[in-house]
């Protein structure tokens, strides 16, 4: 059983008031931060723990917060993405649902840190009702003196708010959160200048995914070195995994950084194996946009060691054999599955996602899926394959913000390991006519 | 001051500036320099703040961060928007990698594009039609409908032809800045997005054609000027009068004496001198309203002066530049 430091307390009942959360060690971390540390005592303990972002990119949060300009008489903000839009990914949901209290603690304990007076919880839209759950443990916490003025009696004030998006997957990318945030279109901006210089209404911003936040508070009572000690390397403590797709038991699962990709998928502890016995096709590790991985890459490396559930470890071999951590959006694919439809579907969410500033990404995200439209309506030409892999190669790195690259390692991880399946698909228009979703053209061949 | 070095040309300009503006600022101080160096540019202006980064025309590649931290960056770099730190190396047109970028970016430009040059108005003086000249395939891939719009009408002056449009936001960008108040911007997102008022509305207000001047391709066009003549049988002159609202230096397009199109004057790099008021733009179409001060120069290369009567002095200086090129070649 792997430790648990983020959702230990899920299954307590009532663990969402303010007044259960307290009874199981709540906000203990505002207390000792506010009243026996200082700001910079906090973020050398969370430099120390060797916590990385939780969102997706996996930037060190302690360095991060180093970087959060100070200049004097300016205001500085933390802004919690709760814009989880990622398909596969719904760890954050789960927590914010669960334990509010949890985000709200590490948003003080964080916010004291950075010498933030004001931070934002911007949450997409469609999670309103979690918005609700958060605006009502806000209150409590305003009640009980935990936010507001003088916050316990100390001299550290500070205000939270909730802000609900309108429900776009480019806003979750930090600089087009903040845009919307101030009320205009959800535009990524333009780096340099990043966020920790000129981030909120120009002023220096941190902002944070919502799990990264959450995992200040055990860093704080804990101690950043003990934390560290869990997990392998330079990926350190829990993380949160969303686990989806054809396995037994899909949900949210913590785990220490560093567990074997097999025993995730096959232990009964968490995904409990494939469904109905059926073996393992595919892995997408961590949230739609990172590279799909083939069964045999995705438990071993290219070298034949066993891959764990870390930074490092699944970023191994790069795209040609690797893939990322991500967000932890973990969804399995079983040996039904046609991995041309799924990415289709991937390809017509991107192109829908996309926000139409900047050239290859505006044009080349519904070219592609134009493309794959075409495979799987069974007119596709020969040619496409090549087309669709030139397309990608021109949209990645030539793009304003990430949603290109996101767009494009999907459809370059489905080329680079399923090949044949394209083949398929464009060799036999015949066989694929009328067949059902959940079948691929593998196993048509095989019946 | 900083030292930056593109495509093995050395240059010092001050902090701050980016490295397009350096690119340029080394062609125009050396002639020998070739003018491609300058990345080309379809959403940038120098006249107008926060312009840039939107269509990744003008990728370049940095092999050398600066003189401190030496690192290349990982990825091409939109350069109207990267400053330059002192000893950076960048390459433009001497790397393969980045003219096959831009190969891309023009092609993603060029597969909703109409391509209807022989009935555009922009034709002859539109910056795509350049771009894909000079990098685009001579076929495209796109084999799907090309996207379309409803036609909206915004006023008297000014025609719009949305499926044109390469969203480089110049046009916002002048409504934001040279104008009272902004009534037209983007709606929608991704290739659905469009350049639009929000409900049918003229743009109208006394600095407002000149986002005709800043449209790079025919999205934009002269509703004056609409199917008058192709731009390359005027005769561009330089003119100017007394006017109260702006400097009323323009450049008049004749056709015998009649003035067809007056729009800004605009050098080098297609960008204009100076913003001119709607006054001098569409009212003012007889030649008596002006006091002309003699042709315009038109570069030898642009299809404009092919029926155009060049100074005699410059064409010397453009003739000598070659032969001097082909002599340092050898």
């Amino acid at each position: 059983m792997g430790k648990k430091l983020l959702i230990h307390n899920d299954k307590v009942p009532n663990i969402h008031t303010l007044q259960v959360y307290r009874e199981h060690g709540g906000y203990a971390s505002v207390e000792k931060a506010l009243k026996s540390m200082t700001p910079n005592d906090v973020v050398e303990e969370v430099k120390k723990s060797g916590l990385r972002g939780r969102g997706g990119a996996g930037f060190p949060t302690g360095m991060k917060w180093s970087f959060l300009a100070k200049p004097e008489g300016v205001e500085r903000y933390l802004v919690c993405n709760a814009d989880e839009s990622e398909p596969g990914t719904f760890k954050d949901r789960y927590l914010m649902e669960k334990i509010p209290h949890a985000l709200i603690e590490g948003m003080i304990t964080s916010s004291y840190a950075l010498g933030a007076k004001t931070s934002y919880i911007y949450i997409r839209g469609e999670y309103f009702y979690v918005a609700r759950i958060l605006e009502k443990a806000i209150e409590e916490a305003y009640a009980a003196g935990l936010l507001g003025k003088n916050i316990l009696g100390t001299d550290f004030s500070h205000d939270c708010y909730v802000q609900v998006g309108g429900g776009a997957y480019i806003c979750g990318e930090e600089t087009a959160l903040l845009e919307s945030l101030e009320g205009k279109r959800g535009n990524p901006r333009i780096k340099p200048p990043f966020p920790a210089i000129a981030g909120l209404y120009g002023c220096p911003t941190v902002v944070n995914n919502v799990e990264t936040i959450a995992a200040v508070c055990p860093i704080v009572m804990m101690g950043g070195d003990e934390y560290a000690k869990i997990g392998v390397g330079r990926s350190t403590g829990t993380k949160l995994i969303s686990a989806s797709g054809h396995i037994n038991k899909p949900g949210v699962y913590e785990i220490e950084l560093g567990l074997p990709v097999e025993e995730f998928i096959y232990s009964d502890e968490y995904c409990g194996g494939i469904i109905n016995g059926r073996k393992l096709k595919a892995v997408i590790a961590g949230g739609s946009s990172v590279p799909i991985l083939p069964a045999e890459l995705i438990l071993k490396n290219d070298k034949g060691e066993p891959r764990l559930m870390t930074y490092e470890s699944l970023s191994e071999g790069g795209f040609a054999t690797g893939t990322m951590l991500g967000s932890g959006g973990f969804m399995v694919y079983d040996e039904t599955t046609s991995i041309v439809k799924n990415l289709y579907t991937l390809a017509r969410f991107y192109h829908h996602e996309s926000c139409g500033q900047c050239s290859p990404c505006r044009e080349g995200t519904g070219w592609m899926e134009k493309i794959l439209h075409r495979i799987v309506e069974g007119h596709g030409k020969p040619s496409d394959i090549d087309l669709l892999w030139d397309i990608q190669r021109k949209i990645e790195g030539n793009t304003i913000c990430p949603l290109g690259d996101a767009a494009a390692w999907p459809v370059a991880s489905a080329i680079r390991h399923f090949r044949a399946e394209f083949e398929e698909y464009i060799n036999n228009p015949s066989k694929i006519k009328d067949v059902k979703h959940y079948y691929s053209v593998n196993q048509l061949a095989g019946a | 001051m900083a030292k930056v070095t593109i495509d093995g040309h050395t240059i010092e300009v001050p902090d701050g500036t980016t490295i397009l503006q350096a690119a340029r600022m080394l062609v125009d101080k050396d002639k020998m320099v070739d003018a491609k160096v300058a990345p080309p540019t379809m959403c940038y202006y120098s006249k107008l703040k926060t312009s840039g980064g939107y269509c990744r025309t003008c990728i370049v590649k940095v092999t050398k961060g600066s003189e401190k931290d030496p690192r290349p960056m990982p990825k091409p770099v939109a350069s109207c928007r990267t400053k330059v730190m002192d000893g950076m190396e960048g390459v433009n047109i001497t790397s393969p990698e980045v003219i096959e970028a831009r190969k891309g970016v023009v092609e993603f430009l060029l597969i909703n594009h109409p391509l209807d040059c022989p009935i555009c108005d922009q034709a002859g003086e539109c910056h795509l039609q350049d771009l894909g000249y000079e990098h685009g395939l001579s076929k495209t891939r796109y084999d799907f409908p090309r996207r379309t719009f409803n036609q909206i009408d915004i006023g008297p002056y000014i025609k719009m032809h949305m499926t044109r449009c390469i969203m480089c936001f110049r046009c916002v960008k002048v409504a934001d800045q040279i104008t009272d108040y902004r009534v037209h911007g983007m709606l929608n997102r991704g290739d659905a997005s469009e350049i639009s008022t929000y409900i049918q509305k003229a743009i109208d207000n006394d600095f407002s054609g000149n986002i005709i001047d800043v449209c790079p391709v025919g999205a934009l066009t002269d509703r004056t000027f609409r199917f008058k003549s192709r731009v390359w049988f005027t005769k561009p002159v330089d003119a100017h009068r007394n006017c109260t609202k702006c400097s009323g230096k323009v450049a008049l397009w004749l056709k015998g004496n009649d003035i067809l199109r007056v729009t800004g004057r605009k050098d080098q790099w297609g960008e204009v001198e100076e913003f001119i008021c709607n006054e001098c733009r569409f009212e003012k179409k007889d030649v008596k309203d002006w006091t002309i001060e003699g042709p315009r120069h038109i570069d030898r290369h642009s299809v404009i002066s092919a029926n155009h009567y060049e100074s005699l002095a410059s064409l010397k200086l453009d003739i000598g530049k070659q032969q001097k090129a082909l002599s340092t070649k050898k």
